[in-house]
């Protein structure tokens, strides 16, 4: 983090530069839209351009690019856990891999049944 | 008695407790919005077809450019009190407030637009997780406001008896106010364009 006002002063035209890119990068990710890509492709090129923005983000307007160890300790604790939390769901499914899934049909309405 | 390390650093850290401790509430938010995000994971692939379309594109990029701008001026907020500057700080800061309400009168009008059609939350799996998300988003928004409007009116008070701790009250302020930005670049091509 800057704490010496002359060094903030340098930093000023770098914020609004960075803002300017973020412009650009979010007509980008519209124009990409428009162009009616394949979903897959679609997405990859979505989640590369909002990883890249939200990066600019976090280094420059978060000062991320330089801070204390601490900041980043717990920063990269929260990224495993945050990793782990979006595979988690994939744990629920794990052991149907390659399995078929047989859901019961509507016997009991096919068949007029009904419990009262 | 005053609370210590507001300003001065602690020596194990080498941070000012109020930095760490926005950091730590930010890793919290991370994994709130991280749960979020991976239902939309599991409810999109595990969906037969997913709805493309239905969202307004040209609203969702001017909040991203709104937010995007707000980001710019909270940071100069932050940069102009470190440069003595308090007239820029005080018109950044009013104009971060201001920008942080239009957003949310854009997404007022983008509420009242589907639900007049009978498009809430209940309609459709997809417009379920878009409201859940979005709604909670703005809850941040409307947060960050609160917090902006404090430190425009009454807690601008303490500029004049304890600078330093004013300038980083404004950047906690800003960090979080960066990461509520930072949510919505995810947020808007996972729901207004994929």
């Amino acid at each position: 983090m800057d704490s010496d006002p002359a060094e903030v002063k340098k930093t000023v035209r770098k914020y609004f530069m960075i803002g300017a890119a973020l412009l650009v990068f979010t007509g980008i990710t519209v124009a990409a839209n428009l162009i009616h890509l394949a979903v897959p492709l679609a997405i990859t090129v979505a989640l590369i351009i909002a990883t890249i923005k939200g990066s600019m983000v976090a280094a420059v307007f978060m000062h991320l690019n330089h801070e204390k160890k601490w900041i980043y300790g717990s920063l990269l604790l929260t990224v495993v856990f945050f990793v782990v939390l979006l595979f988690v769901p994939l744990l629920t499914i794990s052991d149907t891999f390659g399995t078929h899934i047989n859901a019961p049909g509507p016997t009991h309405a096919a068949s007029g049944e009904h419990r009262d | 008695m005053n609370i210590p390390y507001t300003v001065e650093t602690r020596p194990d850290t080498g941070l000012a407790n109020g930095k760490l401790g926005i950091w730590l509430f930010l890793a919290s938010e991370v994994m709130l919005f991280g749960a979020l995000f991976s239902t939309y994971i599991i409810l999109r692939t595990g969906a037969v077809a997913w709805p493309h379309g239905e969202l307004s594109v040209l609203l969702g990029a001017i909040n991203t450019v709104i937010l995007i701008s707000s980001s710019v001026t909270m940071v100069m907020a932050w940069a102009s009190l470190k440069m003595n500057d308090w007239g820029k700080h005080r018109l950044y800061l009013i104009l971060t407030f201001v920008l942080a309400g239009i957003f949310l009168v854009n997404k007022y009008f983008e509420y009242s637009e589907h639900l007049a059609h009978g498009e809430g939350p209940w309609a459709s799996t997809f417009l379920a997780i878009y409201f859940t998300l979005t709604g909670l988003h703005g809850l941040h928004i409307v947060g960050g406001m609160v917090v902006m409007a404090y430190f425009i009116g009454p807690g601008a008070k303490m500029a004049k008896t304890s600078p330093e701790q004013f300038t980083n009250r404004i950047e906690y302020t800003g960090l979080y106010w960066h990461f509520v930005d930072l949510v919505w670049i995810f947020l808007f091509p996972l729901l207004y364009l994929l």
